[in-house]
């Protein structure tokens, strides 16, 4: 019995039988033959490098880290986090200054935000985009996250005390994008729980969840930030709150990658930390009401972020929606858009990462929906630049047909 | 959460149950560790001895064709193997003279097809055979990765090109009576394997490959697909680690991704697999059902469960959980009140003989009847 407990390790390679499932469902493989896809990225070449590193393989980068593989293996294997753990242990390339700039998402949003007008029109522009894709290999065909004039943190803190005043709080790690580029979905969030008589508070300075920084090249960094947010959602937890969150994401990067990828420990994480969508639709399951809009109506299409489906989450957000009366639901194909964070803002990768979002895109059309709604910012982006179809939180959705 | 009815693992038994108990108007849920047997499906059902109106009305309406025919099956190696309840894709046949000449097609670079073992055998019993291997530049650049150049990689070409290759099979065609080509065809639309034989004047025939099966996967969406529009929730990825069981009655699964949110329901189908799936496990001293530690068949000792020569019948593959004829469970001996098993998990098959695909379906089906049985009394 022990020799069989010992004989697993930390990403369960061993336990791959070669049965080629994942290389089926990797959205990479189906449009980039440079990519030598999950099996052999993933638990074949972990043979060769623990051999010897010098088979690692810096195609490895191609795999946008969504988790595909992983959640269709019927043997466990973690085979995102081999490849990705493999290029943290092995890649000695230095990240280029484009993807360190991208990476940096809440340093970007710190410096931009007191010029957001300026940014927006800046990034808008025609010039801009082709300079950023001569020099900085920027697809200039991707339109930009727009930047906030105020930031989301800002606007909290001028609401402490009414927030204060509710019998009961939760804390909010609302990320880079919620604060700079999209504070709505913050106060979204806040409607909703205050409607359900729970007051939302920050956590004591949270920095950015770091995933971009593990897919760019900058695993020390992010393990920095780890520690720091592993700190101050445990403070959190101490003072007996839930933390919750908006982003599929940073949900699991703040779950999963911080042990698994970045060896840092995470329990308390792993016990207080829960996307909005789960805790409302746990306290709705416990009694709780919220009160409708009498006359809503809304044809709403759910797309489940990659990251959502290694969750295993998307079923909190789906019968959130449904519940909402009025809400016409159409629960979209399982299907990457394409984007994963930076990944689909590099040149290198916009081709595909358009090729990879198509059946989605075409799904979408067809079905029409008034709304697409998504947990994850970067699909959101990716979804409307696309389709031309507005993407909202399902949060969003829920705060609308609120009363 | 709560359901009607909880399925525990997400293949064919677990989605037929599934599909069967959304028409009749039960919330589900199937919750499945990963993908599963579909996915080296050969498109025959093995083990299904009459036309089954009810089956091949549930595939209807999910979209995936069936056809009944009892006879045999072309194999990959140029034999023959019996076959009845089969996809579309597969050919039927009344006896193995399915011709007297036959031209092979493959790809290039494609090494999960043996054009050549297949020819062999073939030509064992008298049928000519030439082979003719396609150099298609939409397929070069899969060949650039020689690892990756695999069923379902080419058939996405496939659904895109697969005219051209029609146009070079008419090309070639000379005086064979059939075309033999793999089974990479009408991945995303299952009426291309239709529309070959129709556009190329001789008899084609589709062979399986290697796994992934790209006729399995092809099943797997469309009847996952019509499970989700019934209105059935299917967590994928996430696994059932144990049960809450109390006088042998469950009354909630705990999952890995789910943690501390239980789910409960009223009824639970464990379709978990065999084990392939891991829907049984074994360690150095016994073979066991990891979930609810349920009773299952087995010799007493190890030296039993399996036979020395790797290619003789392997006894343990055939072992499975107990049930009573009602299907339910057997735990410690006695049945468990709302536990039953469907599929591979029952055992009593042999995967390597593919003949469980059928007992998966039906099985799945009678643990349904029971259901509703027990929910009209
Ligand atoms: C390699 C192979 C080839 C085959 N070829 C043929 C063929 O050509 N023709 C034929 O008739 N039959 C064939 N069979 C047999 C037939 O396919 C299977 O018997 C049938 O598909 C089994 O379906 P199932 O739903 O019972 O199990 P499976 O398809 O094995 O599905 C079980 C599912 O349960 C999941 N699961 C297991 N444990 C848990 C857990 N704790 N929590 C959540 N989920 C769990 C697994 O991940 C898996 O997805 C083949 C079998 C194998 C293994
Ligand atoms: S799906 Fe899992 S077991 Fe199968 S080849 Fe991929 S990693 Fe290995
Ligand atoms: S994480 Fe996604 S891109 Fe990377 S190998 Fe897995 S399926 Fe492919």
């Amino acid at each position: 019995m022990k020799l069989q407990e010992y004989t697993e390790s930390k990403y369960n390679f061993e336990e791959c039988m070669k049965c080629t499932v994942c290389t089926a469902y990797c959205p990479v493989l189906q449009v980039n033959p440079l990519y030598p896809g999950p099996k052999q990225a993933g638990p074949d070449g972990e043979r060769l490098r623990l051999k010897d590193p010098y088979f690692f393989n810096y195609a490895l980068k191609y795999c946008m880290n969504c988790k595909r593989c992983e959640v269709s293996c019927p043997s466990g294997v973690k085979v995102a986090d081999l490849i990705q753990s493999a290029r943290i242990r092995y890649d000695r390339s230095k990240p280029k200054l484009r993807d360190r700039i991208l990476a940096s998402t809440d340093f970007m949003g710190t410096l931009a935000r007191p010029f957001a007008p300026v940014v927006n029109g800046v990034t808008g522009l025609g010039v801009t985009k082709a300079v950023l894709d001569a020099t900085m290999k920027i697809d200039r065909k991707r339109s930009f996250p727009k930047y906030s004039g105020r930031s989301f943190e800002a606007w909290l803190r001028r609401h402490e005390e009414e927030q204060a005043a509710f019998p009961e709080q939760v804390s909010y790690f609302h990320g880079c994008y919620v604060n700079y580029n999209y504070p709505q979905l913050g106060k979204d969030l806040v409607k909703v729980l205050n409607a359900l008589a729970v007051g939302v508070r920050l956590l004591d300075k949270e920095k950015c969840c770091g995933i971009a920084m593990i897919t760019n090249g900058m695993s020390e960094q992010a393990a920095k930030h780890a520690r720091h947010n592993v700190a101050v959602i445990g403070k959190a937890a101490a003072e007996g709150r839930k933390v919750v969150t908006t982003s599929s994401t940073c949900t699991l990067t703040l779950r999963d990658e911080y042990p698994n990828l970045l060896g840092v420990e995470n329990a308390v994480v792993r016990d207080s930390l829960l996307m909005a969508t789960r805790y409302v639709f746990e306290r709705l399951e416990r009694g709780a009401t919220l009160r409708f809009k009498p006359g809503f109506h809304k044809k709403v299409a759910y797309h489940t972020p990659c990251h959502m489906e290694r969750l295993g989450w998307g079923i909190f957000s789906e019968k959130l929606l449904k519940m909402i009366p009025g809400v016409e639901f159409t629960l979209l194909d399982s299907a990457c858009c394409g984007i994963a964070g930076t990944y689909g803002f590099k040149k290198e990768n916009y081709a595909a990462s358009q090729a990879i979002g198509a059946p989605l895109f075409e799904q979408i059309r067809s079905i029409n929906p008034d709304v697409v709604a998504c947990d994850c910012e970067t699909c959101k982006w990716q979804i409307e630049m696309s389709t031309g179809y507005t993407v909202a939180n399902p949060i969003s959705i829920l705060a609308e047909a609120l009363e | 959460m709560k359901f009607n009815t909880v399925i525990i693992g997400g293949g064919l038994a677990g989605l037929a149950g599934g599909i069967a108990l959304q028409k009749a108007g039960r919330s589900t849920a199937i919750i499945s560790t990963g993908q599963n047997a579909l996915h080296f499906f050969s498109g025959s059902f093995e083990s299904v001895e009459e036309a089954p109106q009810r089956i091949a009305a549930l595939f209807e309406e999910a979209g995936v064709r069936l056809h009944y025919s009892p006879g045999v099956r072309l194999m990959p190696l140029g034999t023959f193997r019996e076959a009845a309840l089969s996809l579309d894709d597969v050919s039927l046949f009344p006896t193995p003279k399915i011709g007297k000449k036959a031209l092979i097609v493959s790809f290039r670079g494609y090494h999960d097809f043996f054009a050549s073992f297949l020819a062999e055998g073939l030509e064992k019993q008298g049928m000519a055979c030439r082979i003719e291997w396609l150099d298609l530049p939409e397929l070069e650049l899969l060949g650039q990765s020689p690892s990756e150049m695999r069923s379902v990689q080419i058939a996405r070409t496939m659904d895109r090109i697969w005219e051209k290759v029609v146009q070079e099979i008419r090309n070639w065609l000379q005086d064979e009576d059939t075309v033999i080509l793999p089974q990479v065809f009408g991945l995303r639309y299952n009426t291309v394997p239709d529309r070959i034989r129709q556009a190329v004047p001789a008899n084609v025939v589709f062979v399986g490959t290697l796994p992934p099966s790209v006729p399995g996967i092809r099943t797997q969406m469309l009847l996952k697909r019509r499970y989700e529009l019934l209105g059935g929730t299917y967590l994928m990825g996430d696994e059932v680690t144990e049960a809450h069981v109390h006088e042998g009655t469950v009354h909630s699964i705990v999952t890995k991704n789910l943690d501390n949110h239980f789910i409960e329901a009223e009824h639970f189908i464990l379709a978990s697999g065999g084990f392939f799936s891991k829907g049984l496990k074994s360690n150095p001293f016994r073979i066991y059902e990891p979930i609810f530690g349920l009773d299952v068949e087995q010799a007493s000792d190890r030296s039993g469960w399996y036979h020395p020569e790797f290619m003789h019948d392997q006894p343990y593959l055939a072992y499975g959980v107990k049930t009573d004829d009602t299907l339910h469970t057997l735990c410690e001996g006695k049945p468990m009140k709302n536990l039953y098993a469907a599929g591979s998990i029952l055992g009593g098959t042999r995967p390597e003989m593919g003949s469980g695909a059928g007992l998966a379906i039906r099985s799945a089906l009678a643990a349904v009847d029971q259901i509703l049985k027990t929910e009209a009394e």
